[in-house]
């Protein structure tokens, strides 16, 4: 899974069935610090998550799993919400 | 499976059902080195697996959701195993280059 904050949201009329009534927001991935990391995703939401929260997602085939049984074709799905991250300072990525 | 090191921990209470009752674990994958191999990931863990520790990072769906205990579920890394030591072979390709020590 990789971190995120959400930034945006997509609305879409003509789409897969299957994508009706799910919200796809768009996500910039970000380091534990963090910093953003990479480009943007849009991305599927299992967890209620809403505008500028921290969040972690799953990647790949997994991300269809939280809506089964129903087949929902999603590649990114957000999985969880970010309550706190304890980062060690030692092994911990320093900012340079 | 990649080698790697947990950084940290993750706390989160809303969450996927099956990532209740598993750590959360902020990991560094690592080279051979001991350098960084680009961001760390969130793992569930599968071992008990602390920070600090050096870790075997699995990053595919099956092994993940299997190692964790939890089938059909969005878990695409777990952390399946704590490294306690490392033989690199002198000479080995593609091993990098070891670290010059001066001391």
């Amino acid at each position: 899974m990789f971190l995120g904050r959400i930034v945006g949201r997509v609305v879409s009329t003509a789409k897969d069935p299957a994508l009706t009534g799910q919200r796809l927001l768009i996500v910039q991935p970000v380091k534990p610090d963090l910093s953003a990391t990479g480009k943007q995703l849009v991305m599927l939401d299992a967890v209620g998550a809403g505008a500028g929260e921290l969040i972690y997602w799953c990647r790949g085939k997994e991300a269809s799993f939280p809506f089964l049984p129903a087949e929902v074709p999603s590649d990114n799905t957000i999985v969880g919400i970010v309550d706190e991250l304890h980062i060690d300072e030692l092994h911990g990525e320093r900012p340079s | 499976m990649l080698i790697a090191r947990v950084i940290g921990e993750l706390v989160s209470t809303q969450k996927h059902s099956s990532h209740h009752g598993r750590k959360a674990l902020v990991v560094q994958p690592l080279d051979l080195d001991g350098s960084n191999r680009g961001d760390p990931v969130i793992a569930l863990d599968a071992v008990d697996a602390g920070v600090g520790d050096k870790v075997l990072l699995v990053t595919e769906g099956f092994s993940a959701m299997t190692s964790v205990g939890r089938p059909e579920s969005p878990i695409d890394m777990a952390v399946v195993g704590v490294i306690d030591r490392l033989d690199i072979h002198e000479g080995s390709a593609p091993a990098p280059a070891r670290k010059q020590d001066n001391s």
